[in-house]
């Protein structure tokens, strides 16, 4: 029977190296973290997932105690849904596109793996980034519609503002903007997230949908949602967000963009005594 | 009465374009996903979505054309009313969508951009750079979100659907709710529901690596198919030509860098070991443009896999002797590359290390899109034609108009209903719409299709005063499901530690099926290979059946819950290879070598699977395709015939079994 999987050229055999993986493991919250090392071997063509995947398969530890299988979020692994983010050898990051070929190219090399340190944990490297989705209800992140009934086109739209938008529009809410933000803070309690600050990303998104010819209608209620505690003023410009973020979206110009925004809407607002 | 919601069960395009158009209809929905919705798999589609527009119609186009394309593009195996009505509905969807803020590509004029898709000469593909999937279902999330926070949609993300609810036996049957279960807490309980849609997409992780995310193990569909819902034409699965080979996955690579003039070739010497870019043009063998040239590198998806199956792995004519092949867009514009396809440009060098702008891509075909899933129904529209039309010419006057109701009954609460009253199938996993093979850039417009115009029937459903409420229903109903579930996660906690290691493992029995599925139930398939993956199957499950979990946790098990999915893919893998034993024909994506031709006098029949609680197994039976719109006629995308090709395929299928 022929198999239909993909092979490489063949290439002369050659021993499958190992890579060293710690891991830091939690049971769950309120619970002590640990670390725990796995040897790991590494055909081509392996990423952190493959690594996880075959822990899984694998439970035992470096030193042969058996153990439970790593927890982590993920889907597509394409870099397209921003699940399986964590932080690898210190750097924040999807783990999917963390290939390991890359990252640790010689035998016995050490990829270090934690879960993101601005959420609360759920287990092991997986975390709860609902704050992220609530912030996105903050600004309005939506475009407010006349219903799912046939009305027509859109706004015409020229192709420089539609590749503005789009890139704006690639943000998957993967949380690596607000992981590397020195302003931006764990926040177990939901009481919190509306006076702490909102991060880059949703800053962004608000951006996104004023520029929109119909999103712009709610423009006036994204900016207050941003003039406020934890909003645009809590931005202390460390532009550390803008170098992490895996879709290069200029998010420090969508910071801007939006200061400005909100200074002309704080005139506007004085001048018209509202 | 008191308050009806309805229940949704995924929260992909299908699953939210549903949500949307049933709470906006007034009736509360109750949106089930296993992970957070805007990371759920549609984020995956890449090249785009199709609807016929203006500068297509003044060239000949018609949503009549689309439809025609897409029924034999499905070689004749789809109901063909449900496609009229969604070919008529694709214009439509698209503004809508331009109203919800999608970023299409514009023409400098401010128009959407279109490209050029497989199965068509018509420029009919609407897309937003290469991640039109990711840009559709962000609007459809924030749609989402919208009403949520009007408090008409409330969204259960991370929680798994364990079971569907059923209230009477046999075909008195009607489905009153779900069981599911909180993936952190591990709480299992139980939903009521005046309508349950399932929304879950596609089986591609029963076949190992695929294209598709991790968590479409076909796990839901499978649960509703034991208990009791019909599955139609399991075994037409599409494998896509073009994807990057991966340890964790395969990667797609959108047909839209064929759609925007990406070539397939390899080199005319076998094993030729110079760089790609070394090659001169005629040392290259584009191969699917030598036969077929009329189409070229944009035939449908079945026939670029299998031509690129024959040239590697029969013809030993793959890159360096291996089983790959090139799709080259280095004679295209660089920046012309980034604006269209940035997003599949940046996949491939993230993950391949190549710049594609540069070097030739090196691509093998992966498992891709369930066309096969819960079977369903729908209520006829008002266009029955007293024979069915012929084939349907550019430029030709449709003989139907694209009113609403032409294919389905606007409104009918039986479209897109499974055999069980009150449980509904939307989007991938249902068999709707994409017969024997998908259409680049159709899954997109089906699943959202769906939502729109099918939750408009179970609004109606819901509110149908003849159908007695579901709070009327005994909780006992409900909590005997809760039990059998809880029963279920019991059994797998006690089994840690019982197991005889790797044979009792369910990652190695995982992967053990994809691995057989993949080889026996995909692109070539045979009676000898197809009853071998049986038998495969049938080892698989005994061994499943002392399972030992490697994780005993109360809290966040995923080992637990990735056990269970393994024993409901093995259900399904079985009626999938099943159904595709009894298939002795070959149609679309589903190819034999034992019988290569379509055979529509004993074949033009989907195939049904019904679960046999007695035996564990399918009892396949073949039935009507509901036809009558268009004759069918054969699929070959004006092939060039070749004598010695051909007879040199014969000999290589009759060694491959």
């Amino acid at each position: 029977m022929t198999t239909a999987t993909a092979t490489p050229p063949p290439t002369a055999g050659k021993a499958m190296r190992t890579v060293h993986f710690r891991i830091k493991r939690c049971d769950g919250p309120g619970k002590p973290s640990r670390w725990e090392s796995f040897n790991v071997p590494i055909p081509a063509n392996s990423n952190v997932i493959s690594c996880l995947q075959w822990i899984a398969a694998n439970p035992t530890t470096a030193d042969g105690k058996a153990t439970t299988p790593v927890v982590w979020e993920s889907s597509c692994l394409e870099e397209v849904c921003g699940a399986c983010t964590m932080v690898i050898n210190g750097k924040v990051r999807q783990s999917c596109s963390c290939l390991i070929d890359e990252y640790a190219p010689n035998d016995g090399d050490t990829v270090t793996l934690e879960p993101m340190s601005k959420f609360p944990v759920i287990r092991d490297l997986w975390v709860d980034r609902t704050r992220m989705f609530a912030a996105l209800k903050r600004v309005k992140a939506w475009v407010p519609i006349d219903g799912t009934y046939s009305l027509g086109a859109g706004p015409m739209e020229g192709p420089r503002a539609s590749e503005t938008r789009y890139k704006l529009s690639e943000c998957m809410t993967c949380g690596c903007c607000m992981e590397a933000c020195p302003q931006y803070h764990l926040q177990a309690d939901p009481a919190g997230w509306e006076t702490s600050f909102i991060g880059a990303a949703p800053i962004s998104q608000a951006r996104l949908f004023n520029d929109h010819g119909t999103g712009k209608q709610l423009k006036s209620e994204r900016l207050e949602a941003l003039m406020g505690p934890g909003g645009i003023n809590d931005c202390g410009n460390a532009q550390n967000c803008v170098q992490v973020c895996p879709k290069e979206i200029p998010l420090t110009e969508s910071i801007g963009a939006i200061g400005r925004a909100a200074t002309v809407e704080a005139f506007r607002r004085f001048f018209m005594a509202k | 009465m008191a308050e009806q919601r309805v229940i949704v069960v995924g929260g992909g395009l299908a699953g939210l374009a549903a949500s949307v158009r049933i709470a906006e209809a007034g009736v509360p929905v109750d949106l089930f996903s296993m992970c957070p919705v805007k990371r759920s798999h549609s984020v995956c589609a890449q090249g785009g979505i199709n609807a016929c527009n203006e500068v297509a119609r003044q060239q000949g186009y018609s949503e009549y054309q689309h439809f025609d394309e897409t029924i034999y593009g499905g070689d004749y195996l789809a109901d063909q009313a449900p496609v009229l009505e969604m070919a008529n509905w694709a214009p439509r969807i698209i503004d809508l969508l331009d109203r919800m803020g999608v970023p299409f590509n514009r023409t400098n004029e401010g128009r959407r951009d279109l490209r050029l898709f497989g199965g068509s000469l018509f420029k009919r593909t609407h897309f937003a750079g290469a991640t039109t999937g990711q840009q559709l279902l962000y609007a459809l999330d924030e749609q989402t979100r919208r009403h949520e926070d009007d408090g008409k949609i409330t969204k259960y993300e991370w929680w798994e659907f364990l079971w569907p609810v059923l209230e009477g036996e046999g075909s008195d049957a009607r489905c009153v709710g779900i069981v599911a279960q909180d993936m952190r807490t591990m709480q299992i309980r139980a939903f009521r529901g005046a309508a349950v849609v399932m929304a879950t997409g596609g089986n591609g992780l029963i076949f190992g690596q695929s294209t598709n995310s991790v968590i479409c193990t076909g796990g839901a569909a499978s649960r509703c198919y034991q208990a009791g819902a019909w599955y139609g034409n399991a075994e037409m699965i599409q494998v896509h030509p073009t994807a990057i080979p991966g340890a964790d996955k395969c990667r797609l690579m959108s047909e839209s860098a064929r759609g925007e003039g990406g070539r397939v070739w390899v080199p005319r010497k076998a094993g030729d070991a110079r760089t790609p870019k070394s090659i001169p043009d005629a040392e290259r063998w584009y191969f699917l443009e030598e036969r077929y040239p009329k189409y070229g590198n944009l035939v449908p998806r079945d026939i670029a896999t299998r031509e690129i199956f024959d040239v590697c792995v029969n013809e030993k004519m793959g890159v360096g002797g291996g089983n790959m092949v090139y799709l080259d867009l280095t004679h295209k514009d660089p920046d012309y590359l980034t604006r269209k396809l940035g997003g599949i440009m940046d996949i491939y060098e993230k993950f391949a290390g190549d710049d594609p702008r540069f070097t030739p891509m090196k691509i093998f075909p992966a498992v891709h899109y369930t066309m096969g899933g819960m079977w369903t129904t729908y209520a006829p529209g008002s266009y029955t034609p007293a024979t069915p039309h012929g084939e349907h010419k550019p430029g030709m006057v449709p003989p139907v108009d694209t009113e609403v109701g032409r294919g389905m009954a606007y409104g009918d609460p039986r479209n897109m209903s499974t055999n069980i009253p009150g449980l509904y199938a939307f989007g991938e996993v249902n068999f709707a719409y994409h017969g024997a093979t998908r259409l680049g850039a159709n899954a997109l417009l089906s699943c959202i299709f769906d939502g729109l115009f099918c939750g408009v029937g179970v609004v109606n459903h819901v509110n149908d005063a003849g159908i007695k409420p579901v709070e009327d229903v005994p909780q006992s109903v409900y909590d005997a499901v809760v039990r059998q579930e809880e029963a279920k996660c019991e059994r797998l906690i006690a089994s840690a530690g019982t197991g005889d290691g790797p044979a009792h493992n369910a990652y190695i029995i995982g992967k053990e099926m994809g691995e057989v599925m993949t080889s026996a139930s995909t692109v070539v398939k045979t009676e000898k290979g197809l009853e071998n993956c049986l038998g495969k199957l049938d080892e698989l499950r005994n061994r499943y059946a002392n399972v030992s979990l490697s994780d005993t946790a109360t809290w966040t098990n995923q080992a637990l819950s990735y056990a269970r999915a393994v024993g409901d893919m093995l259900v399904l893998a079985e009626a999938i290879a099943k159904a595709g034993l009894l298939r002795k024909e070959s149609r679309g994506s589903h190819y034999r070598t034992d019988y290569q031709d379509r055979d529509d006098e004993n074949f033009w029949r989907a195939s049904v699977s019904r679960f046999n609680p007695q035996t564990g197994k399918a009892d396949v039976s073949f039935e009507e395709v509901k036809a009558g719109l268009v004759e069918p006629r054969a699929r070959t995308y004006g092939k060039q015939a070749n004598e010695d090709k051909s007879e040199n395929k014969q000999e290589v299928a009759a060694s491959a079994s």
